[in-house]
Formats: C-alpha cells, sequence, structure tokens
C-alpha cells in the first residue's frame, strides 16, 4: 500500500509573537502538529554594539554593554570590566570585588525570576509571573538606591564602581535573603511541581550531554543535561574562589535528563545558590575606597584579551583587542543566547508546535543578547 | 406551577416570548458582574488590584466600558472569509450556549419549559456551539485559526462523554430527566444533596462532571483554543468588535450554564441548604443563583493557578482518565441504587 | 513502576498538587496587593536616582567635559570667549568663568540616563534631578536648551567674540609683520655683531614668545570652527535661540 503523502507546512512564529521572548522568528516546518525543522532567524534587535564601541573610549562602551542582556545587566558590566582591569593590568580593592559579586549574584536571582515567571507564562499559569515580579521589586529597588537606575546600571567601571553601597544596603540585603526563600517555596508549590506543568515540560526538548557540549552550550542550558560545569568553579575569577556554593545540576527527575523541567528546575535551584553567596559575601565586605583604582584616563597598552564569566543565560565573554588609544580596536561579546539558540533546531525536531514553546521558553534567550 | 408566566398569561405566545427573553437579561447583566469578577479575582490573587477608575469606585464599571468598546470598534471581515459562515459562526456559538437555559430551573416557581427531557436537551443543544466553532476556524481563512477551530472541536466532542456519563449516574439516582424532579428529590436540610449520596462515589461523579464541563467551556487549564500565548487567539483570532463580543459573551453564558447544571444536579438546586429556612419561589432563585456563581468562581480560581494543557494530553485525560472513570463510577452508582 | 500504578500515581498526583497550587492562590487572594495607584499615589525616588539631568547655567564654565563624555553625544556646547573687560562672575566652586556658553543642549530623545556626564563635571552644574514624567508629543520638544543668555545676547556675544579674535589676529600679523621686516632689514645688513643686534634679538624673541603664547587661542579658534563646521546637526529646538547666522558670519 502506497504511504499516504503529507505536505508539510511552514508556519511562521514571527517576529511579533506572545511567547518568543521578543523578536525573534521561527520558521517551523510542520508535518500535521509535528514539527520537523525549526529555523531561528535573528537580528531584528541589531544594534551594531561593536561597532559603536570602536567609536567610544573605554568608559563610555559600559552603557551599551549593559544593554546587551537588559534583563542581567549587571553581569554584562562585571565582565566587561573584568576584560578591560585585565588589559590595563590593575588590582581593584577588595571591596569593589566584594559588592561586585554581590551585585552579580542578585542580577542572576532577577534575571532567573524574569525567566521563570515568563516561562509559566508561556505554559499557560498566569499567576506565578506576577509572584516574581513582585520580588524583583525588592531587588530592583535595592539597584536604585544604590546607583539611581532599574534596569540597566551603567555601575561597574573599569577599576571600581560608580558608587558606594549606601549605609542601608547591607541590612536591606539581609531582609531580602530572609524573604525570599519563601517565595521559591510559593513557585515550586503552584508551578514547579504542578503536574501539569511537569507533563508540558518533562521529556521535552531533550538535550543530550554531548549534544550541548558540542554546540558549546553554556549555563543552565549546559548544566540541565547533567553538565557540572559552571565558570565560577571551573574557571574562578574575582572573588568566588572565597565562597561556598553549589553547582547546580539536573538530574532527570521528572523526565528524561537534559529536558525542559531539567532546565527550569536548574534555575530555580540557582537562585537558592545565589542567595547562599549572597549572605556569605556581604558579611564579609571589608572596607575600602571604591574608586581607588579608577584610572583618570584608560589607554591600555597594545594588546588583546579575552576574559568570561558566568552570567545568567550562560558563558558571557568579553574579546578586546587594543591598539593603544583611548578607544578600543575591537570589542567582541561572545553572548550565551546567541550560541544556545543554535540549538534550537536539533532539540525540537519530532515534538509537537506546543512544544516549541516550552522549548524556547527553557533555553531562557534574550534578543539584545542574541542580536546585540 | 412550574413557570409563573404561563401561570398568569396563559401557555400563548405572549408567554413564551417573555419567558425566552427573561433569561437574556439574566445572561447580560450575569456577564457584566462575571466579567467584572474575574478582573477583581485574578488581580487579588496576583497581589495586585484590578480595575479601579472606570466607574470611581473600584472600577465596577469596567465590563461596561469594554462592551461599548467592543460595540464600537470597526466590523471587519478578511477578503477572502466566507462570508455567510464568517457571519453565522458566532451566533450559532451564541445561541448553543443560550437555549441552554430554557431548561434551567431557576426556581420552583419558574423555568423556561418544563420539558420532561430537561437534562438530555441541554446536553444535546450544548453541542452545537461545537458546529460554530468549526465554522469560525474555517471560515476565517487563518492557518491559526483552523488549527485552533480543529483542536477545540476534538476537545469539546471528547469531553461530551464523560460529562454525560457523570450526568447519568445521578439522573439514575433521581429516577428522571426533568431537573424539577431532579431539584425536588434533594429538599430538606444540605446532607439531602446529592454529591453527599451514596458516598464517595456521587463526589467522584461531581469531579468527573465538573472537570469535563471546565473543558467543554474552554476555560483553563482547557483553554488551548484560545491560548494567548501560542495560538495568538485560536479560532476567534480574525473577529472584532460586536461578533467578538458574542464569543466572549457565549464563553461566559456557558460557564453559568454549566455551573449551574452541575448546581442543580449535585447541589440541591433551589432548594436551601437550611430546609424550609430561606425557601420559597423568590428564595429558590436566589440559592440556585448564588451556587451557580460558587461554582463560577471556583472555575476562575482554577483558571488563574493552574497552567495549560496541552492538545494531545487533553485528550488522553478525557479519553484514558475521565472516560473510564465515569464507566466504573456509573456501574457502582447503578449497582447501589438497584441494590437498595 | 508497572504502568498500572503509575497510571494512579499520576492521577493521585494530579490533585494533589492542583489542590497545592489552589491553596496558595487562594491565600493570596486575601493579601493586600502590593501595587499602588499612580498617578494618585507614587513610589519615591531614591536620591541617587538617574533621571532627567538639570544643568545649572551659573556653575557651568563651559568646558566641555560632560559632552566629551557623554556616550550617545547627546549634549551641544558652543561657547564664546569673553573680553578681558567683561566679568561674567566667580561659580560656587570658586573659579573664575571666562566662557560666555552660547549653546548648552541636551537632546533627552538620545540620552540613555547613563549618568556618565556628571562625575567629570569641575564645578558640579550637571545633575539627574528625580524628574521622569516628560514625555512630549514631539521630539523637537526634547531637546532642552539650558543658556540663560537671550538669543539678541547670544548673536551679541558670538560677534564679539570675533571681532576679538579678528582684532587679535591682525595685531599678531602685524606683529609678525613687523619682525619679520626687521629680520629682513638684519639680513640686509652685515651679519656683524653689534651693540644693536643684541638689543634686537631679545626684542624678536619677545616677538615669539607673544606668538607663541597667542597659538592656545588660536587652536581654541580652529576648534571653535570645527565644531561650527559640524555636518548634519539638528536644527534645534523650538526654543529657537540658536542664531545660526553667526555661524555664517
Amino acid at each position: 500500500m502506497a504511504e499516504l503523502h503529507t505536505e508539510e507546512m511552514v508556519l511562521n512564529m514571527g517576529p511579533q509573537h506572545p511567547s518568543t521572548h521578543g523578536v525573534l522568528r521561527v520558521e517551523l516546518v510542520v508535518d500535521g502538529e509535528v514539527v520537523v525543522d525549526a529555523i531561528p532567524h535573528i537580528g531584528y534587535l541589531h544594534r551594531c554594539f561593536e561597532k559603536h564601541a570602536e567609536a567610544m573610549n573605554y568608559q563610555q562602551v559600559v552603557p551599551y554593554c549593559d544593554r546587551m542582556d537588559y534583563i542581567a545587566s549587571m553581569n554584562n558590566d562585571h565582565a566587561y570590566v573584568l576584560a578591560v582591569e585585565k588589559l590595563l593590568n590593575i588590582q581593584v580593592p577588595e571591596r569593589v570585588e566584594y559588592i561586585r559579586v554581590i551585585m552579580a549574584e542578585l542580577q542572576r536571582i532577577v534575571s532567573h525570576l524574569v525567566a521563570i515567571g515568563t516561562y509559566g507564562l508561556d505554559i499557560g499559569a498566569f499567576t506565578p509571573f506576577l509572584y516574581c515580579f513582585r520580588d524583583r521589586e525588592m531587588v530592583l529597588d535595592l539597584f536604585e538606591t544604590t546607583c539611581g537606575a532599574r534596569l540597566l546600571y551603567n555601575y561597574m567601571w573599569p577599576g571600581g564602581l560608580s558608587h558606594d553601597i549606601p549605609a542601608d544596603f547591607v541590612e536591606k540585603t539581609k531582609v531580602f535573603v530572609k524573604q525570599f526563600p519563601k517565595t521559591i517555596k510559593e513557585l515550586n508549590d503552584l508551578l514547579s511541581y504542578n503536574e501539569i506543568f511537569v507533563k508540558r515540560t518533562a521529556n521535552v526538548g531533550v538535550l543530550p550531554a554531548d549534544v550541548a557540549i558540542n554546540y558549546a552550550a553554556s549555563g543552565p542550558v549546559l548544566r540541565g543535561s547533567g553538565v557540572k560545569w559552571d565558570l565560577r568553579k571551573d574557571a574562578p575569577y574575582s572573588i568566588y574562589p572565597n565562597l561556598d556554593f553549589d553547582i547546580v545540576v539536573g538530574a532527570g527527575e521528572m523526565g528524561t535528563l537534559g529536558d525542559c523541567w531539567d532546565r527550569y528546575m536548574v534555575r530555580v535551584r540557582e537562585m537558592e545558590q545565589s542567595l547562599r553567596i549572597i549572605e556569605q559575601a556581604v558579611d564579609k565586605i571589608p572596607e575600602g575606597n571604591v574608586q581607588a583604582a579608577i584610572p583618570k584616563r584608560i589607554r591600555p597598552p597594545v594588546g588583546e584579551v579575552y576574559v568570561r564569566s558566568e552570567a545568567p543565560r550562560g558563558e558571557l565573554g568579553y574579546y578586546i583587542i587594543s591598539d593603544g588609544s583611548q578607544n578600543p580596536f575591537r570589542v567582541k561579546g561572545r553572548a550565551p543566547s546567541f550560541v544556545n539558540l543554535s540549538l534550537l533546531p536539533e532539540i525540537s525536531r519530532g515534538y509537537l508546535i506546543a512544544d516549541m514553546i516550552a522549548i524556547i521558553g527553557s533555553i531562557d534567550i534574550v534578543l539584545g543578547d542574541v542580536d546585540r | 406551577m412550574h413557570n409563573f408566566i404561563t401561570y398568569y398569561l396563559g401557555a400563548g405566545f405572549l408567554a413564551s416570548l417573555i419567558s425566552s427573553v427573561l433569561p437574556i437579561v439574566f445572561v447580560l447583566g450575569y456577564a457584566l458582574v462575571a466579567m467584572y469578577l474575574e478582573l477583581k479575582v485574578s488581580a487579588h490573587m496576583q497581589d495586585r488590584l484590578g480595575p479601579m477608575r472606570t466607574g470611581k469606585w473600584h472600577g465596577w464599571a469596567q465590563p461596561l466600558a469594554d462592551v461599548v468598546k467592543l460595540l464600537q470598534k470597526e466590523d471587519t471581515i478578511p477578503t477572502a472569509a466566507d462570508k455567510l459562515l464568517y457571519i453565522l459562526a458566532p451566533l450559532l456559538v451564541f445561541m448553543g450556549s443560550y437555549a441552554a437555559y430554557a431548561a434551567i430551573p431557576f426556581s420552583p416557581a419558574y423555568i423556561g419549559a418544563d420539558i420532561n427531557l430537561g437534562i438530555f436537551y441541554i446536553i444535546a443543544v450544548s453541542a452545537i456551539v461545537v458546529l460554530g466553532i468549526l465554522m469560525a476556524g474555517w471560515s476565517s481563512d487563518n492557518k491559526w485559526s483552523l488549527l485552533g477551530a480543529m483542536r477545540t472541536a476534538a476537545q469539546l466532542v471528547s469531553y461530551e462523554i464523560p460529562s454525560s456519563l457523570a450526568v447519568l449516574a445521578v439522573i439514575m439516582v433521581a429516577g428522571s430527566l426533568n431537573l424539577n424532579d431532579v431539584c425536588a428529590a434533594q429538599t430538606g436540610w444540605f446532607w439531602n444533596w446529592f454529591i453527599f449520596g451514596k458516598f464517595p462515589f456521587l463526589f467522584i461523579t461531581f469531579v468527573i462532571y465538573f472537570i469535563a464541563s471546565l473543558a467543554e467551556t474552554n476555560r483553563s487549564p482547557f483553554d488551548i483554543p484560545e491560548a494567548e500565548s501560542e495560538l495568538v487567539a485560536g479560532y476567534h483570532t480574525e473577529y472584532s468588535g460586536m461578533r467578538f463580543a458574542f464569543f466572549y459573551l457565549a464563553e461566559y453564558a456557558n460557564m453559568f450554564t454549566v455551573a449551574a447544571v452541575a448546581a442543580v444536579l449535585f447541589f440541591g438546586g433551589w432548594n436551601s441548604p437550611f430546609g424550609t429556612f430561606m425557601s420559597g419561589p423568590i428564595w429558590g432563585a436566589f440559592w440556585l443563583i448564588t451556587k451557580g456563581m460558587v461554582l463560577v468562581f471556583i472555575q476562575m480560581w482554577l483558571r488563574w493557578t493552574l497552567p495549560r494543557f496541552r492538545v494531545d494530553q487533553l485528550m488522553y485525560l478525557s479519553w484514558k482518565i475521565l472516560t473510564p472513570f465515569a464507566l466504573a463510577d456509573l456501574v457502582a452508582v447503578g449497582l447501589w441504587t438497584v441494590l437498595r | 513502576m508497572n504502568p498500572t500504578a503509575r497510571y494512579f500515581r499520576n492521577i493521585g498526583k494530579g490533585f494533589s498538587t492542583v489542590l497545592v497550587g489552589m491553596k496558595v492562590t487562594m491565600r493570596h487572594l486575601f493579601t493586600p496587593a502590593v501595587t499602588i495607584q499612580y498617578p494618585d499615589a507614587r513610589m519615591s525616588i531614591p536620591e541617587r536616582g538617574r533621571n532627567r539631568l538639570y544643568v545649572n547655567m551659573d556653575d557651568c564654565i563651559g568646558c566641555d567635559q560632560c559632552a566629551m563624555a557623554c556616550p550617545v553625544d547627546c549634549i551641544t556646547i558652543e561657547t564664546a570667549k569673553s573680553l578681558s573687560t567683561e566679568d561674567l562672575g566667580v561659580t560656587s566652586t570658586g573659579q573664575k568663568k571666562r566662557l560666555w556658553v552660547t549653546q548648552f543642549d541636551i537632546d533627552f530623545g538620545k540620552c540613555c540616563y547613563c549618568g556618565l556626564c556628571v562625575p567629570p563635571c569641575p564645578t558640579e552644574c550637571i545633575y539627574m534631578t528625580s524628574v521622569f514624567e516628560f514625555s512630549d508629543y514631539d521630539r523637537k520638544n526634547l531637546i532642552y536648551s539650558f543658556i540663560t543668555l537671550t538669543p539678541g545676547e547670544v548673536a551679541q556675544k558670538v560677534k564679539q567674540a570675533q571681532q576679538a579674535e579678528r582684532e587679535a589676529a591682525a595685531k599678531k600679523a602685524a606683529a609678525s609683520a613687523a619682525a619679520a621686516a626687521q629680520k629682513a632689514a638684519q639680513a640686509a645688513q652685515k651679519p656683524a655683531p653689534t651693540p644693536e643686534e643684541a638689543t634686537q634679538k631679545p626684542a624678536a624673541s619677545t616677538a615669539q614668545q607673544s606668538t607663541s603664547s597667542d597659538s592656545p587661542g588660536k587652536q581654541e579658534d580652529k576648534k571653535m570652527e570645527s565644531r561650527e563646521a559640524k555636518p548634519g546637526q539638528e536644527p534645534t529646538s523650538s526654543a529657537g535661540d540658536n542664531p545660526h547666522e553667526s555661524k555664517t558670519d
């Protein structure tokens, strides 16, 4: 008997779509409801960050770095200033290092809250999103009292920080650290272990560990597949060696190892680990002047440097080439979301259209990062 | 008397006209209240305030504002749409939802049409909604609408089975398809209600009926057809203005129908929970509407708590979980009824 | 776990997790809302809040540091040298002002609120306020002009600065011409060391010194010219106090 010939349909999950986390166009080739191929088309948010960086001096590039991954702004700045400081070969005061790490971890919590909230929204649970944003407000208030902005901070400058932390920062952070575990518990009750959510995300978008490594995935995407790789422990920078925390990996608890649920749960548990880091660091902040090491004029010697850090979305690296002048010759941002997005066709073959949403949400992309 | 209008005006055309228009008045008023309730319940569950400005006091006029907004929108029909079907679809959907109101016993003194096949009629006429939805999806000339419509049709048809089986179990206990008789069989204090009868089987029946009817009304977690984050808006993507208002109204009307039927079947209908205290024709209407609204509130509560099912999981739930349980439950209730 | 057991376990888990979730949302139904009703109630902006900029022109010395620090080039500054007879006053930090600021525009449509312009200011006259509600219907209205001179005064200051420049240039030219003439006359004479030469040399050297001291002024003029010649500048705002005529003078 001859095979029934069905045609494949090309559907466009177009740049404007409620669930693609920004302006991402995914061209789906579907056979009925089953996805045969998913081709992401990007570039709708390209703002020429790297070209701009060639025309600015090193200090002026920092606001541009903020705007790459606009949800994890502190981490973007952190990697960049580490790179510039390595190029200039200057040592920043320990107080600066501690504050930077605290800010980076707070930003990690905030970024994961957005990822979790919007993921719930994609799957259809409207309420956890609001709870996540309510807690995000507490952290954004902390940021606002410190540097004046809520989303794009321009806080970490090469050599130091723009402002020192205000007097009540440590106290307010401790209040936040105390009451945040309740939210995590609430999220787990409402969303993480909810049978419907588990059924939607377990065994969906399975990413085997070797495929993840071959695609240079990083961050929760990689750790969700069971690979224990975190730059804060495996290529430590700043004061992370002094802090005690665990690397969270997915374990195939609810389904296959490396499915969407694992990646999602890695993010939830990473928030708990970040709380641990903040708790430890906030008690140990040494005294010092945060602006002592900021050079008057940044003119690095000729050379190049690549520094990477663990951003909430993965390995964020900056490759800077200096030609000895005030403006960098080239700044390349190695964006984690860009690299993680390249996995999309690989892990979405054979699943249903509704699963596409779950898969894209679990990779956790931010288009500012993908397109720069 | 079963219908005070025919009692006073005789069984003529005028009485029938008034009987058929009276529920519309109720439905329109109820829809405004339900819309407001949904906005406020969802808001407070999400730690926010909801509408506060329209109408000065806590935004009570927000549903009115929404209705006026929908009414004054441009009536667009896509160029390549099948015009007749496009126009007919919302009317069919609303008609299917509204026709069920004829057989709901609002009070001992009022039931639109006192037919002996009450519940059977309700189930039959609710199936017209499926037809309307398919027409809407097909005539919109839009891939996403078609997908949404097909999913919806599959969903609605599949969930009618456990729903009907659950109803059948109660009818066996009550002994009549006439909803007034079902209510009459539950008079007395609240422990006479069917939900507490033949424990635990009628309770399981209620759960099955509630879940199945939630799927019938396309409410979350079964709102795949309107999955805003997946298919933009499913089968009613291309509809705007008054036509969209019909779909919206039909959804709310359906919610109350299903809640009222559940109240009648399981919670005593127009009976007061306190026996003869606070009972009578007008109290009867009050009790039925209150019980219906409590069930509507539970439907909204579920919507704001749960994520939505995927299509195949939806089908799995219906065919592999609800239907077998409903069948087993039917057998158990039947045996209990016969052997007592 | 065999399939039957798993089937029943899934049903059980389904119910239990749904009920747990419902309990959470029901609890939240009775917790007070965390939102406030803007615009009737407003959150307070912290002291370091970075919102709209303000420039106190009394303290501005026209050093252009903020414009150079801006990563998006949203600050446009034009200055005119003041005459030695004019007294512009002293800033609150004690610095004597020497330049008339003839244009100080900030385009808030471009400003990215990064705050990089605030630290370089030597007199701390530019700072970020807590104003964030300043949207407008027309993009041109977002270009704020901070100068305190009227358009007439601006034109006058620019004119007088250019005139002073011309006079200084003329004087220089005359002085250098005189020095050159003297030198030529000297070269024509016998190169025998006479007491006249000894007295002339210091004069020549002072002439040289005066030319070298003029050069920073010349450089500044060159800068002014290059700024004037900047292409593609948006015609500035409805405030209309930027006399383009002065540039073509």
